[in-house]
């Protein structure tokens, strides 16, 4: 690890001061579940290190309206362990129970993670499959347009996330095939059905990150059923391949977990 | 408890492990824990490349770096010899294996991904790592060389200058010419190309070093994380730096976990106990778990041919074996007996097949060393063997576990001298057979099958049978096959004034249980209770040189080390009684911790004596030496023969491919146990090895010699969750040629598992007509398999 300075924010908007006055070697840090280890390797060298962990406002789980609100840093635990999400979007906080590992899950955060977007995480699926909304100390962005490839987001310098905001859907499932080694996911695939429709998350398979599954989509919308999408499957060259799964069997795997996702979703 | 009632500690008591509570509560000493005074950090700057020249290295900006010590690279190890290799094998024509220089640090050229080119020695490590980013060196790539096949064809840069085609040496063993007329009159041959997968042995505990000089004396001490510190001390002192055994003390305190890695004299070692009188401080190295997969010598790493005869009647008639054995980039200290010597000799397996030929060919690729790795060899032959059986009686559609029973050697044939060197003192291996059947509820596994297939799952039973030849001897025998060391192992027994005991021996223990075992061994014999045995190991000026813990040889070498000791204490504890009881010395009996003159009540306990012998008042002085303190040295007569049968079932998801262990039985023959839930645990240690080498795990080089699997992030490591609850049973046929008739455990589970989970498998998946699938079987393979015979079919 290379030195650095070290600051503790005690709520978004000293965060958002801080990480501004830090300049563009500043970085962020939610619960460090990936940036530490980087850290720890050396890959990266931050001048200044901007903890979010001391900011109250940014934790915590609320119920507005049809909306599970989750405050970014709501450590994966305690949305597992969350009884609104348990009763409203029981999927997710099924995603969240198996996330990483038990060390992981009480210091990992959902802010995090999506400003991350690691192209094997779990909870970019939930969130585009969901259609929920992100928000920032500066704007609300749609799940559509926040994930831009692997590693990459619609996030501004010094732009942080608050909260996001997932609408109550009919019936959702997630269900993932991990990583034998990291236990990330391989293929994770959320199901939502909404009044809107159904919409499809799949993650760890793209080889540009997490993406909907159209034409299941479109198939799901019309008839809900795993035998709505029995041999469908994304085409091989747009998923990722590495020494744990070829792109032919991600492919492929992305179809048997949509079909298991939709009897999770029962 | 009485205090001579041994019952609850004796041999044949599961005792707990006495050492447990040091090491589940944090109070273990392990190398990284003990700090010199003034010492300073080593940190090794690796080659990234596979294969490269080194052009330049400009150390200026390293050595004006905050902190730093010393900057060192190859050229100040130019004059100093390189690791030596323990083992020279001769091939065909008794041609000499190629054995290339192995330098401390890289002369010239990088050879794997790790190669170390230069340490940087600073006052803390943070300091010797931002040194070691300032060091620029100037590398010429040059192609990797990385598949066996192609290496062998020769053309590029070789990996070393002196094996122009790669090839370290060109193996034989077996009578080529009985196996092929075998061939010529088969009814049925069984072909089979399997690969054994490469492994990184991923101690719990990272290597470490620290080498400390004491100018006062010229004495060297390195303090590092070893399985046979004695052989370490020869190795360096003797072979690298030149330093006589009585300026060096090597020490190996607490060791987490070996498996085989940490017998081998390692090059940060050679470097540590040489800048430590370099820049006159102690130096302190700790590898990373990154460097550990890219520095630790690996293991397995086989791509063999196999083919079995048989007659009309399922009878072996021969086999036959051509394997490629990687050797990685340098000789590590034992790696060429294991493909040879370890491996060739153990492939009659448990059969009574009249004729063998195996050829073996050595290679050097741009890959780390391999050596030696729980089982060494014989978990290659054992997967050769119980694939290509099985795969046989799938051919005839006859009963893998009864084409087992037809050819195996039985109890009747021992002593049975193998077509390939060994001679087997005793077995039972129907026995094993036979309770392996029944712990595994053959008889219920039709009714298994079907509610698997209920549930939309593929269900396979698989067994697996395997011969294990521990404790490697004797030395005059192995000495003629090419060993450049003795076999065996050495213990000294002080008895002290008040009748406690210490055992110093040279079986080091890590993990194994040792201190508990001997200990036993030592309350059973003398009668006394076990908490009066201290048991001393890892220290080269403490304990008589002793070659160390490796090859599951432990209790059955050091143990019979340690019980000559005993006698010796016995025998001359019984001429003092007698002196003291005024008794004829051969009227003396010893039992239950007294010496008693024999038909009377006249006694003397085992402390009474030991006292006497410290302070000889009433002493044989004129006849009998004061003191209690024997020292023995054991060669072995034959290697021990360790045997079982194991038998797996796996339910297969047809649609990802996963496989889960449905159960797990192992019936094994171990000889007499001494602490049987010591050895429980050594077979349940030793079949998640094994599991996780038949499903899971493996060591990736893509074509350009880089490593792919160099963290936990991409090499899987067997977990709880991915074994069951294991059944384990054991059967005895005592070993005929040491007195406790021990055999050894240690690495039984991981020689025996990997073929009964991918018979299994392949049992599993017949129905698509898959017959074979290498190592590890992961959800992609067998999905693969799947679709692939699929497609055939249509």
């Amino acid at each position: 690890m290379y030195n650095f300075e070290y600051q503790k924010a005690s709520s978004a908007a000293d965060a958002a001061a801080k990480i501004k006055a830090a300049g563009e070697d500043g970085k962020l840090m939610a619960g460090g579940m990936t940036l530490i280890p980087t850290l720890k390797q050396r890959l990266a060298q931050p001048s200044a290190l901007v903890d979010l962990g001391g900011a109250k406002d940014l934790a915590g789980i609320k119920v507005e309206g049809n909306a599970v609100v989750i405050g970014a840093m709501t450590t994966h635990a305690a949305v597992a362990a969350s009884k609104d999400v348990q009763g409203k979007i029981k999927a997710l906080a099924g995603l969240a129970a198996n996330i990483g590992d038990r060390q992981v899950r009480h210091r990992g955060t959902i802010g995090g993670s999506i400003a991350n977007n690691d192209p094997a995480a779990d909870y970019p699926a939930a969130v585009l499959a969901l259609g929920a909304t992100i928000v920032t100390n500066q704007r609300k962005i749609a799940a559509d347009d926040f994930f831009k490839g692997m590693f990459e987001t619609a996030l501004q310098p010094g732009e942080i996330i608050t909260a996001v905001s997932f609408p109550v859907p009919e019936k959702a499932g997630y269900v993932k095939f991990p990583n034998p080694a990291s236990r990330y996911a391989v293929v994770g695939v959320f199901v939502a059905k909404t009044g809107g429709g159904v919409r499809v998350g799949v993650t760890g398979a793209g080889n540009s990150g997490v993406f909907r599954a159209h034409k299941m989509e479109e198939a799901l919308s019309k008839d809900f059923s795993a035998k709505a999408i029995e041999g469908m499957h994304p085409p091989a060259d747009a998923m990722n391949a590495d020494i744990h799964a070829s792109a032919e069997y991600r492919a492929h795997l992305v179809g048997v977990m949509a079909k298991r996702a939709i009897a999770a979703a029962g | 408890m009485a205090p001579n009632d041994v019952g609850s500690t004796g041999i044949g008591a599961a005792v707990r492990r006495r050492e447990d509570f040091r090491f589940l509560t944090g109070r273990g000493t392990y190398t990284d824990d003990i700090n010199r005074p003034n010492q300073t950090h080593a940190v090794l700057l690796r080659s990234p490349h596979a294969h490269a020249e080194i052009v330049a290295i400009d150390a200026k900006a390293a050595k004006a770096s905050p902190g730093v010590v010393a900057v060192f690279t190859g050229e100040d190890f130019k004059a100093i010899n390189g690791l030596p290799c323990g083992w020279l094998v001769h091939g065909k024509n008794n041609t000499p294996m190629v054995e290339p220089k192995h330098p401390i640090l890289a002369d010239g050229r990088v050879r794997h991904v790790g190669d170390p080119v230069a340490v940087v020695i600073a006052e803390t490590k943070d300091q010797a790592r931002d040194a070691a980013e300032k060091i620029a060196v100037t590398y010429k790539e040059l192609p990797a060389i990385v598949d066996m096949k192609a290496a062998l064809k020769g053309g590029g840069t070789p990996v070393h200058d002196a094996a122009a085609t790669n090839l370290c040496f060109d193996w034989e063993l077996g009578d080529k010419a009985a196996t092929d007329a075998a061939f010529a009159k088969a009814a049925h041959v069984t072909k089979l190309d399997l690969v054994n997968n490469r492994l990184v042995p991923n101690a719990m505990e990272p290597r470490a070093a620290i080498g400390d000089f004491d100018r006062a004396t010229g004495e060297y001490t390195l303090y590092t994380t070893s399985q046979n510190p004695h052989v370490i001390r020869l190795l360096m002192g003797a072979f690298v730096l030149g330093i006589p055994e009585h300026k060096l003390r090597v020490v190996a305190p607490d060791v987490g976990g070996g498996f085989g890695s940490k017998i081998y004299h390692y090059a940060e070692e050679a470097i540590v106990t040489w800048a430590a009188k370099q820049v006159g401080r102690p130096v302190k190295w700790t590898s990373e778990r990154s460097e550990a997969f890219m520095s630790d010598a690996h293991g397995r790493d086989h791509v063999t041919h196999v083919e079995l005869a048989l007659d009309k009647d399922g009878k072996f008639l021969g086999m036959r074996c051509e394997t490629l054995a990687n050797m990685g980039a340098y000789l590590s200290t034992f790696a060429p007996c294991i493909p040879t010597y370890l491996h060739g000799t153990l492939l009659a397996g448990n059969y009574a097949t009249p004729a063998i030929y195996t050829n073996v060919k050595a290679v050097f690729t741009n890959t780390v060393p391999v050596d030696a790795y729980r089982g060494a060899g014989r978990p290659e032959a054992t997967f050769q063997i119980e694939r290509l059986i099985d795969k046989a009686a799938r051919e005839l559609k006859t009963d893998p576990a009864e084409l087992r029973r037809k050819n195996y050697i039985k109890p009747d044939q021992f002593p049975y001298q193998t077509p390939v060197a060994l001679v087997y003192d005793i077995g039972n291996y129907d026995a094993t057979l036979d309770q392996v059947l029944k712990l595994s509820d053959a008889a219920g596994y039709a009714q298994r099958k079907a509610a698997s297939k209920a549930k939309g799952k593929l269900r396979g039973r698989g067994i697996a049978s395997y011969i294990e030849a521990c404790g490697i001897a004797p030395s005059n025998v192995v000495g003629s096959l090419g060993a450049r060391a003795g076999l065996y192992e050495a213990a000294t027994v002080r008895v002290n004034p008040t009748g406690n005991v210490v055992v110093f021996t040279g079986s080091h223990s890590h993990g194994q249980g040792h201190e508990t075992t001997f200990a036993q061994v030592v309350s059973d014999m003398l009668g006394i209770p076990m908490e009066q045995v201290e048991i001393s190991h890892g220290d080269t000026n403490r304990v008589p040189f002793g070659m160390g813990t490796y090859g599951s040889r432990s209790l059955a070498v050091g143990g019979t080390a340690i019980v000559k000791s005993l006698e010796k204490i016995i025998a001359k504890s019984k001429k003092i009684a007698a002196h003291m009881l005024e008794a004829a010395e051969a009227d003396i009996e010893f039992k239950d911790g007294k010496f008693t003159v024999a038909g009377t009540d006249k006694s003397k306990t085992f402390g009474e004596i030991a006292l006497a012998a410290y302070v000889p008042h009433k002493y044989p002085l004129e006849t009998v030496e004061p003191g209690l303190d024997e020292t023995s040295f054991y060669d072995p007569k034959n290697f021990t023969f360790p045997a079982g049968c194991y038998v797996c079932e796996v339910e297969i998801d047809p649609e990802t491919g996963v496989v889960e262990v449905q159960s797990f039985s192992a019936a094994d023959d171990f000889g007499r146990i001494v602490n049987p839930m010591i050895v429980e645990g050594q077979v349940h240690g030793g079949l998640v090895q094994g599991i996780g080498q038949a499903l899971l795990e493996t060591c990736v080089y893509d074509k350009d010699g880089q490593l792919q699997t160099g963290s936990y992030m991409d090499y899987t490591m067997p977990r709880a969750g991915d074994v069951p609850s294991f059944k384990v049973a054991h059967s005895v046929t005592a070993c005929t040629h040491n007195p406790l008739g021990v055999k050894g455990c240690g690495e039984a589970g991981a020689i025996g598992a990997p073929p009964t989970v991918i018979n299994a498998i392949v049992d599993a998946l017949s129905e698509y007509g898959v017959t074979h699938i290498d190592m590890p079987a992961t959800p992609n393979r067998i999905w693969k398999a799947i679709q692939d015979a699929k497609a055939a079919r249509h």
